[in-house]
């Protein structure tokens, strides 16, 4: 098995809100990440997939193919967005880089053919990271 | 869903690798310079790993203040800008980087209760780090 990482950038904007908490409660709880305004993030990406290296290729997977996918499912969704108002699944889920991590995943996780998606790392910032292994 | 959360923090700190139990020459020969009686110093990189479900009401493993408050009390305080080998963890211990990266894992451990403590990477220089997970492997 060998695992490869591909890694990308995107910056976006969010704000964290729960409706269902007062308005006390959301400040306390997320402090300055509640600024309704948002605020924004370079985020970093790695998506490491799993696979046997085929043996005509000598790939685990097409890089190419891999890139187009992240292109397509990932990048154009999220960057140099308001996560909170323009990506759907973050009008009912807090975009927390925990639930970046997830929403990374399955927006690629139907998508890949050879090879199997082994983890996603969201950085938020250099200090500050989330992996998720689809647990 | 359970997702594992890193942070990284920095902290100062000074040792000198020596052990009682090495003559003098042993000490030289198995530390080199990091035996230097008058010790020298590093800039730390720590990442502590914690994992759990993502909480559905706020998204999160756990609240980063929560871990920051934690870590900026218990460690970078203890251990920022002082000598380790004046402190009573390693008065029967060498610092190592080896030694400190179980000490603080030890020390969350006790203390942090959170998220679960999946993990602590230590970096003394941008060439040596390392890594402790307690009683489990480190494989993620």
């Amino acid at each position: 098995m060998v695992y490869l990482t591909r890694k990308a950038e995107f910056s976006a904007s969010h704000y964290y809100h729960n409706p269902q908490f007062t308005p006390e409660e959301n400040r306390r709880i997320f402090g300055k990440c509640n600024n309704p305004n948002g605020h924004g993030h370079n985020y970093t990406l790695e998506v490491t997939v799993k696979g046997e290296v085929d043996p005509r290729s000598g790939f685990v997977v097409d890089l190419k193919q891999l890139k187009e996918i992240l292109n397509r499912e990932v990048l154009d969704a999220l960057d140099h967005r308001f996560l909170n108002k323009e990506v759907p699944e973050f009008a009912t889920r807090i975009p927390t880089t925990e639930n970046i991590a997830i929403s990374v995943w399955q927006r690629l996780q139907s998508r890949l053919e050879r090879a199997q998606l082994h983890r996603v790392r969201v950085y938020e910032t250099p200090d500050l990271f989330v992996d998720y292994y689809g647990e | 869903m359970k997702a594992h959360l890193t942070r990284r923090y920095w902290f100062s700190a000074s040792h000198r690798l020596h052990s009682d139990a090495m003559s003098e020459e042993e000490n030289r020969r198995t530390y080199g310079k990091c035996n230097n009686p008058h010790g020298h110093g590093h800039n730390y990189a720590l990442e502590v790993t914690v994992s759990g479900s993502v909480d559905l009401a706020t998204g999160m493993v756990c609240n980063l203040v929560d871990l920051d408050d934690f870590v900026h009390a218990q460690i970078l305080e203890r251990f920022g800008h002082e000598n380790l080998n004046t402190l009573e963890a390693f008065r029967r211990r060498v610092p190592t980087t080896e030694n400190l990266c179980r000490e603080i894992f030890e020390i969350l451990q006790r203390g942090f209760t959170a998220a679960h403590l999946e993990k602590v990477r230590l970096e003394e220089t941008m060439m040596n780090s390392f890594e402790y997970a307690g009683d489990a492997e480190v494989c993620k």
